[in-house]
């Protein structure tokens, strides 16, 4: 294949990386951001948003547009209740010590994706895509359904930047983020918050793996790779920082794309590694996050 | 850290003398009480321990699952017609989480806590190549369920065996002729970047070239990916037939993606159904497989010439005549590998008796036992088919299946012969000290 096709092909399917990594790191770094918890279990969220989907679009019959879109509102949605269950049972007990819930974090994963094991089975599972159309390029075909991730993605991630500027929620978010303790002193539940946010972290992954898994299938191991991705890009990008995430997911997504399909997957594995022992070393805050008071 | 609540502190621990004997009364009661004896009369009457090392979490996992339902099935099938040496059998399956380091711990486990008669069942290359050495150092007879190389290389130890499945070197020098003659002469290979995707990267070049045929370009891909579009600009265009052996759980992605790559203006394919074990080949998007042929060790679909073992095999083992489970249509097997659990588990019965195995302290006698065997004939003890052992590198060999996909279901086209698959001895086993 020339280099020009060869290009366009790494560059759309670095896209496509990108725009699920963009959702699922903005999860991790909300959380972290405002409650300033490593959720270790943050894959596995990830996982039961495509199994969920999986279960609701094999339970509704018809079109499969229908069971796709039924799954897009419900799977985050549950996922999100799951979440706050945990967050009240498990974070909340601890106090949101640092230490004591990367612990429990780690815990939580392992009792999702086990459970995930008795209840849905070690298979791999598809999820039909609500429709099919192929691209047919001069030099390949490309999946119509792959493109339209990236426009999802963009407009989940404008949508959430909404939220967080524009509205009262996401002053109170911002609020606690800057100064919890002063926060609470203005009279913002601060609990209810980091509740919420814990929700919305697992509901950004849930969606992302909604979208990814027509392509990709429902698996109960599929939450480890997203979490490892997320973590790269969140230190790269700064812990908390929006903007941060989401330009080094695109950073992350493109150089994985166009390493991988020129050289090696394996490379672009080693360059990303690279590069977060680079910004660990020389601004440990990443790319745009602020240095910690 | 501090030990602030004393956990640590000795001292505020009291260690009364009233303390100390409960606890040896307990210990006391624990090791008379009842299950805590150990068969001390007649030796006949215990069972006879199968260690399984079970894939059954990690990327094997859907395999690990058929290999239980075909295992517990065929053990039924022994202990009603008398057990082994009159003993019933009993097996005791540990997960490996399909990890070659897990593995070897498994294998410990079996030798030193139940203490099995031997070790059986494992599937997953880089999981028996981990746990060989275990094997050999306790002297514990491991017999392996695994399609691999690795055995018949004779790399491994002693006290490995797979007398159920035949090697992946085997089944490539049986199908190459068939694939150069039929598909076409310019291959692709697409592979997982592990020990049984070496297998296939070294023993195809030379089986093709023996055909006239040659490999063009060889594509290794890490097990544990997750989408492939981007390896296929690698795919050289005078391609004239894409051979693919992919395992774990994005194999359908792997078929998804290169029909969107593609669409109708593909290559011809010729794949190992590894890349679709336990999945429906009526899945959404693999309408693209149409009139694409695959290996099949064991059919999956009822085949028309099916001998009267065949079928009592897959009543026995619980699959209908799409090779899914009885009764849910959606649970598909892994048709292809899991007889060999069954075969194996019979070679086990057969070198048990020739040896008038007894117990842990006969194990030397039954590797050489196993090792005698030369053949197996075709029938309810081995419904894949004839099959014949060298005692030597401990393989067995037997016939391939080459099936096309039509209407939505695999049909044998072609059925290879025993001797197609023979090769040069690389090794001896049998020089080995027990």
């Amino acid at each position: 294949m020339h280099f020009g096709p060869h290009l366009l092909l790494a560059a759309l399917e670095g896209l496509v990386t990108s725009a699920v990594l963009a959702l699922t790191a903005l999860g991790l770094s909300l959380v972290f951001g405002v409650m300033r918890v490593v959720n270790v279990a943050h894959g596995e969220f990830f996982m039961l948003g495509a199994v969920l989907a999986w279960a609701i679009s094999t339970a509704i019959s018809g079109h499969p547009a229908l069971g796709f879109l039924a799954a897009l509102v419900l799977a985050p949605l549950i996922v999100g209740l799951i979440a706050l269950v945990a967050e009240r049972l498990v974070l909340r007990r601890l106090n949101y010590d640092p230490e004591a819930t990367i612990v429990a974090t780690i815990g939580m994963l392992y009792i999702i994706q086990q459970l995930a094991l008795t209840f849905y089975g070690p298979e791999a599972r598809p999820v039909e895509p609500p429709f099919s159309y192929r691209i047919l390029l001069p030099w390949f075909g490309y999946s119509g359904y792959k493109l339209s991730i990236i426009a999802a993605s963009a407009l989940l991630l404008i949508a959430t930047w909404l939220v967080l500027t524009r509205t009262k929620i996401g002053l109170v978010m911002r609020a606690t983020q800057y100064d919890s303790e002063t926060a609470q002193a203005f009279g913002i539940p601060v609990t209810r918050v980091y509740a919420g946010v814990f929700a919305l972290g697992a509901m950004l992954v849930a969606v992302a793996a909604v979208l990814i898994v027509p392509i990709s299938q429902a698996h109960y191991l599929m939450g480890q790779d997203p979490l490892l991705l997320s973590f790269i890009v969140v230190i790269i990008g700064g812990l908390g920082s929006l903007r941060g995430t989401v330009l080094a997911a695109v950073l992350i997504g493109l150089s994985d794309g166009i390493i991988s399909v020129f050289f090696s997957p394996t490379l672009a594995k080693i360059i990303a590694t690279l590069l977060v022992a680079m910004v660990l070393v020389f601004r440990p805050q990443g790319l745009f996050g602020t240095a910690s008071r | 850290m501090t030990d602030k609540n004393g956990f640590f502190d000795l001292s505020r621990s009291a260690l009364t003398r009233r303390t100390a004997l409960k606890g040896l009364a307990a210990g006391a009661g624990l090791a008379v009480a009842p299950g805590f004896v150990r068969y001390s009369q007649a030796q006949s009457s215990a069972p006879i321990k199968i260690g399984f090392q079970s894939h059954r979490t990690g990327i094997g996992a859907a395999y690990g699952r058929w290999y239980e339902k075909t295992t517990a099935a065929a053990v039924k099938a022994i202990n009603d017609a008398g057990g082994i040496n009159g003993r019933p059998v009993e097996v005791i399956i540990e997960d490996d989480g399909t990890d070659p380091g897990r593995g070897a711990e498994v294998v410990g486990k079996f030798a030193s806590q139940h203490k099995t008669d031997i070790v059986y069942g494992t599937l997953f290359s880089h999981v028996v190549i981990g746990s060989a050495p275990a094997a050999g150092e306790a002297k514990m007879p491991y017999f392996v369920v695994s399609e691999g190389h690795h055995v018949a290389s004779t790399k491994l130890n002693r006290y490995v065996f797979q007398p159920g499945i035949t090697d992946v070197k085997s089944q490539i020098q049986s199908m190459a002729p068939w694939i150069a003659a039929n598909a076409g002469k310019k291959v692709t290979q697409i592979f997982p970047d592990f020990a049984f995707g070496y297998d296939h990267r070294d023993y195809l070049p030379p089986a093709l070239k023996a055909q006239g045929a040659e490999v063009i370009a060889q594509i290794a891909i890490p097990p544990t990916e997750s989408s492939f579009t981007k390896y296929f600009p690698q795919i050289p265009a005078e391609t004239e037939v894409i051979y693919h052996v992919m395992v774990g759980p994005a194999v359908l992605t792997f078929v998804k993606e290169l029909g969107e790559f593609y669409g109708s203006n593909r290559p011809q394919l010729f794949g190992f159904i590894d890349s679709l074990e336990a999945t429906d080949i009526n899945s959404p998007g693999l309408e693209f497989l149409d009139g694409s042929h695959f290996w099949e060790g064991s059919p999956r679909y009822a085949q028309p010439d099916d001998s009267p073992a065949q079928k009592a095999y897959r009543a026995a083992v619980g699959i209908d005549d799409n090779g899914a489970a009885v009764g849910d249509p959606k649970d598909v097997s892994t048709a292809a590998h899991m007889f060999g659990c069954w075969e194996t588990l019979y070679v086990v019965k057969k070198a048990m008796e020739d040896a008038g195995y007894r117990g842990p302290e006969d194990r030397a006698k039954l590797v050489e036992a196993t090792e005698a065997l030369t053949e197996f004939a075709e029938g309810p003890e081995h419904p894949q088919g004839p099959k014949t052992f060298n005692g030597k590198i401990h393989q067995c060999f037997g016939i391939q299946n080459i099936s096309k996909v039509e209407g939505g279901r695999l049909n044998v086209v072609h059925k290879t012969k025993i001797e197609d698959g023979l090769y040069e001895p690389e090794g001896n086993y049998t020089t080995q000290a027990l």
